[in-house]
């Protein structure tokens, strides 16, 4: 009798030690896990005191000195876009050069003759390069994205353009991890040297895609740049805040809305974002005046960086 | 036989044994994040306003700013001192119906800005906290809350403030550039601002939707009108009848344009404003006062408000305004310094492209 009852508080003890042990283990690997997840490669914009450091000579030099290729795939089927962007952001490239897939009247671009997603991207990149002499960065994004190409500098700002760089809003699928295309992505120049390079070997960059399967282009560029060693960066601002965005402002507030309802702006969204996705024609119209023009009155931001609006322009 | 039994009782036990266990910690886990939920989800409603830089204090229902909320990584010395010169009380008229819906995303946001903020509905809540003034709810209640309003905030804070803002809770409004337009002005003018509609009137009126801001004479006057019975409930277009009622009290009609004669106080939101055709048919055409722009030179830089905002474009016009900017970007439109404001630090001023550098309404303020 007294046994048995000996074995079962025993019994009872061993299984109260088992449960807390496996609840321990439980938590420590879905934390880990969280950490591995996020396991990506960050960076950050320029620190306040790593620009103070900077003197005014240099820093005037830097402003004039950063000069940004953009690329821009267009459909035709998606001309208020296209107009939109011509009118909105793109005057803000030091050269914008839109890429479309066959011969359009209405607007000038590139025709690379090719509905292939993937090769129009292989050939916007190629043309970019042979025509983008004297360009540090070069940016590709799509009709509907959104981008302040001075936030853009100001996160290249600190990074040295003959190193390789491919830049954006990453994401891991699998081993592989890309910068998604929605959110716009930047190539140094050097990244897009060794890109150009690679684009030759038809084993391992082939111009019909991965053999396996198709993936999907910005995963077709990201396993290219991966075979000359260059992989995906994620970019953040000094809050850790993320600059690419895949979404449109509107539902990143409404997400902020319903997940931070006590700090809203604050939560929601960097700053010194340099692209957002899916916004309307009309509100690319609105980010404009919101980015470039609607302020309140009385407040200055001594920046490290000078850049003036460009000529004949009205909106910004 | 006993060895067995006695197994089975240490099976037994270890099972028992992790049952109990299991149900402890998730309780005793359960009930701490479920606490740390309810903390962060429903703090008193009137702690969280201003965020964390802000301080203020409470006053029956209105919400009194202590010192201008300062925001990280700018230089605010001059929006600073306007605080300090430019006092406006904003009140803001909201329903019961609406606190949640509405009202809410305007404490969270642009009434932040204010020196005072009411929040006028018919019934009072104290939690909120709003004012009730007593009338019913509708459209047809709208001049009878705002007589009632008026009359409650000059009683009750006439000498707190220098200007007194009325706004609906679907109106954003950018309070720093409000009071940059005022700054040319002193609240002993008898004059009210808006954006300003031409007909019925001689001199015009200014539209409800948009806001319109009271100098504290005009606010006397107004009070006054009611008191003497100069100025009685007339109609329930509320602009209108206040038009009216000031124009007989002898308070001035302001113009409210920026020193490029851009409007700054906006009927619609931005997105109309600045992309739409309105259709020549439109009532728009009429009413406004000043030749309408349409495209981006509708809306000036400096714009004090929007009409028509709900919840979501409230948080996006905050962001836009007061974070969302192009680094190191010089405006096209600087305009210079109001009198008697200290610049703020060493840099010097510079206008790149020959831009403007008047102040606000100047030569058109005097009728």
């Amino acid at each position: 009798m007294i046994s048995e009852g000996s074995s079962f508080i025993k019994g009872m003890l061993l299984g109260g030690l088992f449960c807390a042990v496996v609840t321990l283990l439980g938590n420590f690997s879905t934390g880990h896990q969280s950490t591995t997840d996020h396991h990506h490669h960050h960076i950050q914009v320029p620190s306040k005191e790593e620009l103070l450091k900077l003197p005014e000579p240099k820093r005037i030099e830097l402003s004039q000195s950063i000069r940004v290729y953009c690329a821009i795939l267009v459909q035709p089927r998606e001309l208020s876009y296209w107009a939109a962007v011509k009118e909105t952001w793109s005057k803000h490239c030091d050269k914008a050069e839109f890429y479309s897939p066959e011969n359009v009247k209405v607007f000038h671009s590139v025709n690379l003759d090719t509905k292939d997603k993937w090769l129009m991207l292989r050939n916007a990149l190629k043309h970019a390069y042979a025509n983008g002499k004297g360009y540090s960065w070069y940016f590709v994004a799509l009709p509907s994205t959104f981008a302040i190409i001075e936030n853009l500098k100001f996160f290249l700002l600190n990074k040295d353009p003959g190193q390789p760089f491919y830049i954006g809003h990453t994401v891991k699928s699998g081993e592989l991890e890309y910068a998604e295309l929605e959110g716009g992505l930047v190539l140094s120049v050097e990244a897009l040297r060794r890109l150009v390079g690679v684009f030759s070997d038809s084993v391992k960059c082939p111009e019909q895609g991965s053999v396996l399967w198709k993936l999907t282009e910005e995963k077709e560029l990201a396993v290219c740049l991966k075979y000359t060693g260059v992989f995906a960066e994620n970019a953040e601002d000094s809050e850790g805040k993320e600059i690419f965005n895949t979404k449109s402002v509107n539902t990143l507030i409404k997400e902020a809305l319903a997940e931070k309802p006590q700090e809203v702006v604050n939560g929601c969204c960097s700053d010194v974002a340099i692209t957002f996705h899916g916004q309307s024609p009309n509100h690319m119209q609105v980010l404009m005046y919101g980015v470039y023009r609607l302020r309140p009155y009385g407040h200055t931001f001594h920046d490290s960086l000078v850049f003036l609006p460009p000529v004949d322009s009205d909106n910004d | 036989m006993a060895a067995l039994s006695s197994r089975c009782c240490f099976s037994l036990g270890f099972l028992v044994g992790t049952c109990t266990l299991y149900f402890f910690l998730t309780q005793v886990w359960f009930e701490r994040k479920f606490s740390l939920q309810l903390d962060s989800q429903v703090p008193s409603m009137a702690g969280q306003w201003g965020g964390e830089n802000q301080s203020w204090r409470v006053e029956g229902s209105a919400l009194i700013s202590l010192r201008y909320p300062h925001l990280q990584g700018k230089d605010s010395r001059v929006a600073d001192q306007l605080y300090k010169k430019v006092r406006i009380l904003c009140w803001v008229m909201t329903g019961p119906d609406n606190l949640e819906t509405k009202a809410r995303h305007v404490k969270a946001t642009w009434s932040r800005h204010c020196n005072i903020v009411i929040f006028m509905s018919s019934r009072e809540d104290p939690d909120f906290p709003t004012v009730g003034l007593g009338t019913k709810e509708g459209r047809d209640q709208l001049y009878w809350k705002t007589i009632r309003a008026f009359q409650y905030v000059e009683q009750h804070h006439s000498h707190q403030a220098d200007w007194f803002l009325k706004a609906d809770d679907d109106t954003f409004v950018v309070v720093d550039n409000l009071r940059w337009i005022l700054s040319n002005y002193t609240p002993d003018e008898p004059i009210y601002f808006g954006k300003r509609f031409k007909p019925y009137t001689k001199q015009g009126y200014m539209s409800g939707g948009a806001g319109y801001v009271l100098s504290r004479e005009a606010l006397r006057r107004f009070v006054e009108g009611f008191r003497t019975k100069a100025c009685t409930h007339t109609t329930s277009v509320e602009d209108l009848a206040l038009g009216q009622c000031l124009e007989k009290m002898g308070v001035l009609a302001g113009d409210s344009r920026d020193s490029i004669h851009r409007e700054t106080f906006h009927p619609f939101v931005p997105e109309h404003h600045l992309t739409m055709k309105f259709a020549k048919s439109f009532w728009y055409w009429n009413y406004c006062y000043y030749p309408i722009v349409e495209g981006p030179q509708c809306c000036s830089d400096l714009a004090v408000s929007f009409h028509y905002v709900d919840a979501e474009l409230m948080h996006m016009l905050e962001y836009y305004t007061y974070h969302l900017r192009a680094y190191g970007y010089q405006y096209r439109y600087q305009p210079s310094l109001p009198e008697g404001v200290e610049p703020d630090s060493a840099r010097t001023e510079h206008s790149p492209l020959g831009t403007e550098r008047d102040a606000p309404g100047n030569g058109s303020s005097k009728l």
